[in-house]
């Protein structure tokens, strides 16, 4: 069994911003527009190093999204900075009219998504937003799962023509995927061979999954881990291969069962290989306050959770 | 100096292609289209620099962008007559697998569109972006953006109002139609606007009223004159006074005809107070 090796506890919003710092020394087209959350986004170095470049847009996320668009026009590529709560929800009509269906090439980078900001509680919480963003047009989801991840994909979409949803998180978490990897769009990452049942997970949960590999590894279950960074396009190869090996299925995100990652992946398999599957994800409900490790044991997104699901799903074969 | 009585003329005719292109569909927006038909014209034909053909990016021209997306007809019929596609083309207005799509879109890749736009609101906001842009590319052209009165009643704008004067983008002329009228009644009875050149000045702009937007001469002047306006460290405002449905009498002075299409008899008399000049399509 392969083993990783959290090189150090880091946060995937600094992900994005190193990235976000590389990208102002290579590319003189990107700029950044952020919504007060400079601070938050990991966004004072790109300010610092490019203040020509950086907008402030204040507490104006619609402002932010038309203003991207329109940035686009006479080639800048842009990459707008705030919650996922304020990057999606609030702004959807924007990011529907100006952004998607004008196909224009904007950046949509989120932090704070999913349960793991906290304290704040639901009203920064979000758990629609994938599915906000996958449902429109053109539209390519990323979720990644850790520092180096999040570094890597902040540089490629800037590569990729067409609007992006980057989603990313707040809380330091493992780091181990590794610094110098190439980020392929649309390319699932096979993390670990296994014979027994497919993990197929998405952003934080991606960690959470080969930990709990780890121990049903102890429990003589070979488990097949892939790491899916991009939720559309989703790598439906990659995934059918596994299922044809293992014949059981378990997703794993922080997010709603509706409208995310599982549901992709379901959709795809009810087309190709129907496969009996089971769902690590919150319960249509909102998020509360707490620490990052009570929400996630207390809405069954952890390792356990994982785990769990994964011996249930193989006694449906 | 410009020919007023030959782009008279060709007001006469874009007034024709509204009538025309709505009647045939029987949906669409006739009243602020032609309300607006001397802003489109003079936009197009005197007052912009533009560069010949359709290039998405608008570097080194000035660039357009219209907010209040369903006023499409007046805006087909001039980009058709100032040469971007060709004018039989008004006769798909609407109709399925047209590049002429109810609210004007990219995505048919019709020439002389920049962004979609129909949902209010949005015009100022991607115009300022588009004019931050011009200033990165040490571009000196102007970006100009209409929108309607009504529309003033969505939030963003005040958004990218804000934005815009603190900011300085003084690169931008904003054009707003106040015909006075959206869809439920006059704007004084839907949600009135009060003082819509004082709110402008508050927020930190500079604002040029033009009293008759549906005389030639005064369109013209107007914008030349928010033209000298530009570069000063604010952005511009044009308060444009339109009359709803201008050119014929019956869709004059109410909501009525916002998005309402004449029936044939209608056409008839709308026609007839609009005589071909350029030709129609």
């Amino acid at each position: 069994m392969k083993t990783y090796t959290d090189t150090g506890k880091k946060d995937t919003r600094s992900g994005f911003g190193a990235g976000l710092t590389a990208l102002g020394q290579t590319n003189p087209d990107v700029v950044a527009l952020c919504a007060d959350l400079t601070g938050s986004l990991k966004m004072d170095e790109f300010k610092a190093n490019h203040p020509e470049r950086f907008f402030q847009v204040g507490i104006a996320e619609a402002n932010m999204m038309g203003l991207a668009a329109g940035m686009t026009i006479g080639g800048k590529i842009p990459f707008t900075g705030t919650f996922a709560n304020f990057s999606t929800g609030r702004v959807y009509d924007q990011i529907r009219q100006s952004i998607a269906y004008s196909h224009k090439n904007v950046k949509i980078c989120a932090s704070h998504a999913g349960l793991t900001l906290g304290e704040d509680g639901a009203t920064h919480q979000i758990l629609e937003d994938i599915g906000l963003m996958k449902m429109l047009p053109g539209m390519t989801v990323i979720n990644t799962c850790d520092f180096n991840q999040t570094k890597a994909a902040t540089m490629a979409i800037a590569e990729h023509h067409g609007p992006v949803y980057l989603r990313f998180g707040r809380p330091k978490v493992a780091n181990f995927t590794p610094e110098d990897q190439t980020f392929e769009i649309g390319k699932a990452v096979h993390l670990q061979e296994g014979a027994d049942v497919t993990i197929v997970a998405t952003g934080h949960l991606v960690w959470e999954a080969l930990e709990a590999a780890k121990a049903l590894n102890e429990e003589s279950i070979s488990v097949e881990v892939i790491n899916i960074h991009t939720i559309k396009p989703l790598d439906t190869d990659a995934i059918v291969k596994s299922v044809k090996k293992t014949g059981c299925i378990v997703t794993a995100e922080e997010h709603n069962f509706l409208g995310g990652l599982g549901e992709s992946v379901a959709r795809e398999l009810a087309l190709h290989h129907p496969t009996p599957q089971e769902f690590v994800a919150t319960n249509d409900t909102f998020g509360e306050s707490g620490t990052p490790a009570q929400l996630m044991d207390k809405y069954g997104l952890n390792a356990a959770a994982i785990a769990a699901k994964a011996k249930k799903v193989m006694g449906r074969k | 100096m410009p020919d007023i009585a030959a782009l008279e003329d060709l007001v006469t005719q874009v007034r024709r292609d509204i009538l025309r292109q709505v009647h045939k569909v029987n949906s669409g927006h006739p009243g602020g289209s032609l309300g607006c038909a001397e802003f489109f014209v003079a936009l197009f034909q005197v007052i912009m620099d533009r560069k010949d053909g359709f290039h998405m990016d608008g570097k080194d021209e000035d660039i357009f962008f219209l907010s209040n997306g369903h006023i499409s007809p007046v805006f087909y019929s001039v980009l058709a007559r100032s040469g971007y596609f060709p004018v039989e083309e008004l006769n798909t207005f609407r109709l399925i697998d047209s590049r002429l799509q109810g609210h004007p879109t990219t995505h048919e890749g019709l020439p002389g569109i920049r962004v979609a736009s129909g949902s209010l609101g949005q015009g100022i906001s991607v115009a300022a972006g588009a004019a931050e842009t011009k200033k990165l590319n040490n571009d000196p052209h102007l970006v100009y953006a209409l929108c309607g009165d009504g529309e003033l009643q969505e939030g963003q704008n005040w958004e990218a109002i804000m934005y815009c004067a603190a900011n300085k983008v003084d690169n931008l002329i904003v054009t707003v139609d106040l015909n006075g009228q959206q869809i439920d009644g006059s704007t004084d009875d839907v949600l009135d606007l009060g003082n819509v050149r004082g709110k402008f000045e508050a927020f930190g702009w500079l604002v040029h009223e033009v009293a008759n937007g549906n005389d030639m001469q005064a369109v013209i002047d107007g914008l030349n004159h928010a033209k000298n306006m530009s570069g000063a460290g604010k952005p511009v405002c044009v308060l444009l006074q339109t009359v709803m449905g201008n050119g014929v009498d019956f869709m004059m002075h109410t909501h009525a005809w916002h998005g309402k299409a004449p029936n044939d008899e209608q056409l008839a008399i709308g026609l007839a107070q609009n005589p071909e000049t350029l030709g129609d399509y």
